[in-house]
């Protein structure tokens, strides 16, 4: 552990709270006696498609494009998810067999 | 007690999905987190209070860094904005629940979400407890599977380097399925290079943020052209 247990406890409880406020928040500013905004419904419908192509960017954030092996397990591994996912269909196994292939890939390739 | 064994017996079969999955990533997370040095009690209390996949692991990252407990607000602001949106989709659904909906809102994941909006109980069985089961019972399956990471890790010694792609595959497949329901991919690319973009300006650190702008200012500016096109 590189932070204390206090230090953790709270770190936890931060993340705790942000996401109930996430999960919550639409149904306080919501209520159940009134009309939600045009605006706020056109958001709701478009905005879960840009908030995943955020968050794989945010799982690569960290790969050294300009180094090597320059994003290359990466980049495999993803095409391996993505072919697949689109032959088969089976998140489980789309996601099960992408990982098992990256951890082989940064274990014993590009070690 | 009756109505309430029938919602359960009802709302089972629904979850076995989420049970797969959750045992699965459950156990990746516990896995990850046993190897920062965290035991079992940590496992359950995060996944018990915090109860959200991807912002877990992300906290894996935050204990294992300088302490900040504002980026970490910051960040899982950001990691769960999308949460937002499956509340307000749920506004109609969760009316009326009473006390369940605090519940059922605090319990509202991508997977939890996704079944609830299509799941409906048979005839005979009430409504507002067969949707409580439904959370109840997935919430215990991520729990029930960190704590298995945490033994698994314990018991095999076993080379974890790269477990943690396990997100990345899986937002990747959520994409791949996402771009398949949609006959508009707009509102996907503009998520990908807004925030491919403000990583290449803003750099790792900074660039949850500027992007989560810039998504919902491109969104706004184009919001004649996708409403016409997303109809």
């Amino acid at each position: 552990m590189i932070l204390t247990a206090q230090q953790s406890l709270l770190i936890i409880a931060v993340v705790a709270l942000a996401t109930v406020l996430t999960r919550v928040l639409p149904f306080l500013l919501f209520p159940e006696n009134k009309k939600t905004p045009p605006y706020i419904l056109y958001l709701g419908k478009v905005l879960p498609f840009s908030a995943i192509g955020l968050l794989i960017v945010y799982c690569l954030k960290d790969v050294p494009v300009s180094s090597a092996p320059h994003g290359l397990p990466e980049g495999l591994a993803i095409g391996g998810v993505v072919l697949l996912h689109l032959a088969k269909r089976n998140s489980l196994l789309s996601i099960g067999g992408g990982t098992a292939l990256y951890m082989l890939l940064v274990q014993l390739i590009f070690v | 007690m009756e109505v309430k064994k029938k919602a359960l017996a009802a709302a089972f079969p629904h979850t076995l999905p989420v049970l797969t999955g959750y045992i699965f990533f459950g156990t990746a997370f516990g896995v990850i987190l046993g190897s920062k040095g965290y035991s079992l009690g940590w496992a359950i209390l995060m996944s018990a209070a915090v109860y959200a996949g991807a912002a877990q692991f992300v906290t894996i990252g935050l204990l294992t860094t300088a302490f900040n407990p504002v980026y970490a607000f910051a960040i899982t602001l950001a990691v769960n904005a999308r949460h937002l949106f499956y509340g307000i989709s749920m506004l109609g659904r969760l009316r009326g629940l009473g006390w369940k909906k605090a519940y059922l809102a605090f319990g509202l994941t991508d997977e939890t979400f996704s079944i609830l909006c299509a799941a409906e109980p048979p005839e005979g069985v009430d409504r507002n407890w067969f949707m409580f089961f439904i959370t109840l019972l997935d919430h215990l399956y991520w729990i029930i599977g960190s704590g298995l990471g945490i033994l698994l890790g314990e018991m095999v010694a076993f080379n974890s380097k790269g477990i943690d792609f396990v997100m990345t595959a899986l937002f990747v497949v959520i994409f791949i399925e996402q771009w398949k329901s949609q006959q508009c991919h707009a509102p996907a690319i503009i998520g990908v290079l807004a925030s491919s973009a403000c990583l290449l300006l803003f750099g790792a650190k900074h660039f949850v943020l500027p992007a989560m702008l810039v998504i919902v200012a491109v969104l706004t500016l184009s919001r004649k052209t996708l409403e016409r096109r997303t109809a």
